[in-house]
């Protein structure tokens, strides 16, 4: 890389080159009941530029076929983009290639490893697999702010196993009561499963303190990378997780792919979830023997054009310099809860402003339901999310069923998070509170 | 009608959500039901009290937007001394109004002010939040002993 390419994924992100980007995504110009959108829901979905559309559009027209399987020259290029995909998404975390399992969804990839290891609870992958059985007296940890996704699976785990699901509580400020780590993480722990940043409060978790804490009781750590990997970055190795997922529509990749990244001496130990074709070496009618990870997480036809696009959108996010990307998110963010807390009736949930969060935040209306505000946000064009963004034991510890988020990305502007404060201003006197 | 935010919000609508009938569990229930809207987490608890030949009142509790709210104080007024058959009239004249993507305007012979919520049904996430009452209803009649 020249010199001068250094340089500019080094300096700050500024608004020409922001309104640059955004002419890369077609549908931030759309406009909506009149207004021109001011998207603000990345958290749930993040918005495709071009070139990721392109990439999965020039897949089906040039390159369709079935990977890892076939001779014929089509099935070889898509094999290579596949794998090469890989590559790319590998580099991008800090990951070696086959440390990289392909899933539908961060979802998908949390399951696979809590149905691994409960089918090592049952036996399966033998002797090597005898360190992820869990059984009475063993417990799994997880977080008050988990999203159901990184929070069910191991409650079904726990349930299937016998192990005793335990749960760090949280700080009304949003933070994690470390005090409780310290206390839960011990003896009997075997996994410990938490997010990195949560999709509601934008609370930045110590991941280290966390990792060091099941490291010296040997437990095994499952990162929900979902709302980091997108917008920060991101070593898994530095980190010293055994386990991280995420998914690419939030990191401007297309829906029906996500990542399971696994350490590489675990997923050759570990027991399949999912089984069928592409995953095995030899099969009789009574068993099968199955292929080294990557491919022995991955049964059945696969998500071909998603991963070639998911690719392309790392390598956009790659470009631009997810660094870069980091600051002006977490500018956006710090903007956009200052502005919150200035709103007479509005209680914002987590880390107040000055404190370093994700480029997101959720509020409460004093008097004014969630759907409410978000209905009357959608007539100005301006798309949040309301409910309990699939965490409703967090907003039972904040008292409440549900909250507004409006989240940042690479794209927003702080026009826009000036609009939506606007738009929340406004609230209260159509709904006739907080006058 | 008008449409958009003031179609959704009509006065009646604001004002029945702000203060709602029927709000507040009465003892002597006939049947009871709960129910949750799993998109937003709103609950709502609802009673059937019985009286001669039928249903005398329901009352209810629960949070939920202005839209839930309003239907339920609606639904409330709407639900008084009227045999089962003509209840499950009014759950079944209200549930078309909501699937009618705003083409209904509701039979005000048998919904009264409860068709404001007409503009509602052009809202294709929000008219859960309207019927989550009247489902309710629906279940604790066919809970009644
Ligand atoms: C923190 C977190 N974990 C997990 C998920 C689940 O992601 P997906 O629905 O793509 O599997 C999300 C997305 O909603 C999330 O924000």
């Amino acid at each position: 890389m020249s010199t001068t390419e250094q340089q500019a994924t080094t300096d700050a992100m500024t608004l020409a080159e922001v309104e640059r980007l955004r002419a890369d995504f077609p549908i931030l110009g759309e406009r909506v009941n009149g207004h021109p959108l001011v998207y603000l829901d990345s958290g749930a979905t993040s918005q495709r530029p071009k070139r990721v559309m392109d990439a999965e559009r020039d897949f089906a027209e040039h390159r369709n076929s079935a990977v890892h399987r076939g001779a014929h020259t089509l099935a070889a290029e898509a094999t290579e983009l596949f794998e090469n995909a890989r590559a790319t998404v590998a580099r991008f975390i800090g990951a070696r290639e086959n440390e990289v399992v392909w899933t539908s969804n961060a979802t998908e990839a949390l399951n696979l490893v809590a149905y691994s290891f409960s089918n090592a609870s049952l036996g399966r992958g033998g002797a090597d697999a005898e360190r992820f059985r869990l059984g009475d007296g063993d417990e799994i940890v997880v977080t008050e702010m988990e999203h159901h996704a990184n929070l069910i699976p191991w409650q079904e785990l726990a349930a299937r196993t016998g192990a005793t699901l335990r749960v760090i509580g949280l700080s009304d400020d949003g933070t994690l009561r470390m005090d409780e780590a310290a206390a839960i993480i011990g003896e009997r722990t075997r996994l410990v499963c938490f997010t990195h940043v949560s999709n509601v409060l934008g609370t930045i978790n110590p991941v280290e303190q966390l990792v060091a804490l099941a490291r010296a009781v040997g437990a095994f750590v499952v990162l929900d990378a979902c709302q980091s990997v997108p917008h920060r970055a991101i070593d898994v190795a530095a980190l010293d997780v055994d386990f991280a997922a995420f998914s690419g529509h939030k990191m401007l990749g297309p829906t029906g792919v996500g990542v399971l990244y696994g350490r590489a001496e675990l997923l050759a130990a570990m027991p399949p979830f999912l089984t069928g074709g592409s995953m095995i070496t030899t099969v009789t009618l009574e068993k099968a023997e199955y292929l080294p990870p990557p491919q022995r997480f991955e049964a059945g036809t696969q998500r071909v054009s998603q991963a070639v696009a998911l690719a392309a959108a790392v390598d956009y996010l790659s470009e631009v310099g997810i660094d870069r990307i980091h600051r002006w998110e977490a500018a956006l963010g710090q903007r956009l809860v200052e502005g919150l807390e200035r709103v007479p009736g509005v209680r914002v949930l987590g880390p107040a402003s000055g404190v370093d969060r994700a480029g997101l935040a959720s509020f409460v209306f004093e008097g004014v339901h969630a759907h409410d505000v978000g209905q009357y946000l959608d007539d100005l064009g301006i798309a949040v999310r309301v409910g309990h963004h699939c965490a409703q034991p967090l907003h039972r510890r904040f008292g409440v069923t549900a909250s507004s988020r409006a989240s940042a990305y690479l794209y927003t502007t702080p026009e826009e998070v000036d609009a939506f404060l606007d738009g929340v201003r406004g609230v209260g006197s159509f709904f006739g509170v907080g006058r | 009608m008008s449409s958009g935010l003031d179609g959704l919000y009509q006065e009646v609508i604001m004002d029945h959500s702000r203060r709602p009938h029927g709000h507040g569990l009465k003892d002597g229930a006939a049947a009871e039901s709960h129910q949750i809207n799993p998109t937003c987490g709103d609950e709502i608890t609802l009673r059937v009290h019985a009286g001669e030949g039928g249903i005398a009142s329901i009352s209810w509790e629960g949070h939920g937007c202005a839209i839930s709210q309003a239907s339920a104080s609606l639904l409330s007024d709407l639900i008084v001394d009227l045999d089962e058959a003509a209840v499950r009239e009014r759950i079944a004249a209200f549930r078309e109004l909501m699937r009618s993507r705003g083409e209904l305007e509701g039979d005000d012979e048998l919904l009264g002010d409860a068709i404001v919520l007409g503009g509602v049904s052009r809202n294709v996430a929000r008219d859960k939040c309207a019927m989550l009452a009247w489902v309710a209803l629906e279940d604790a009649l066919q809970r009644v002993p």
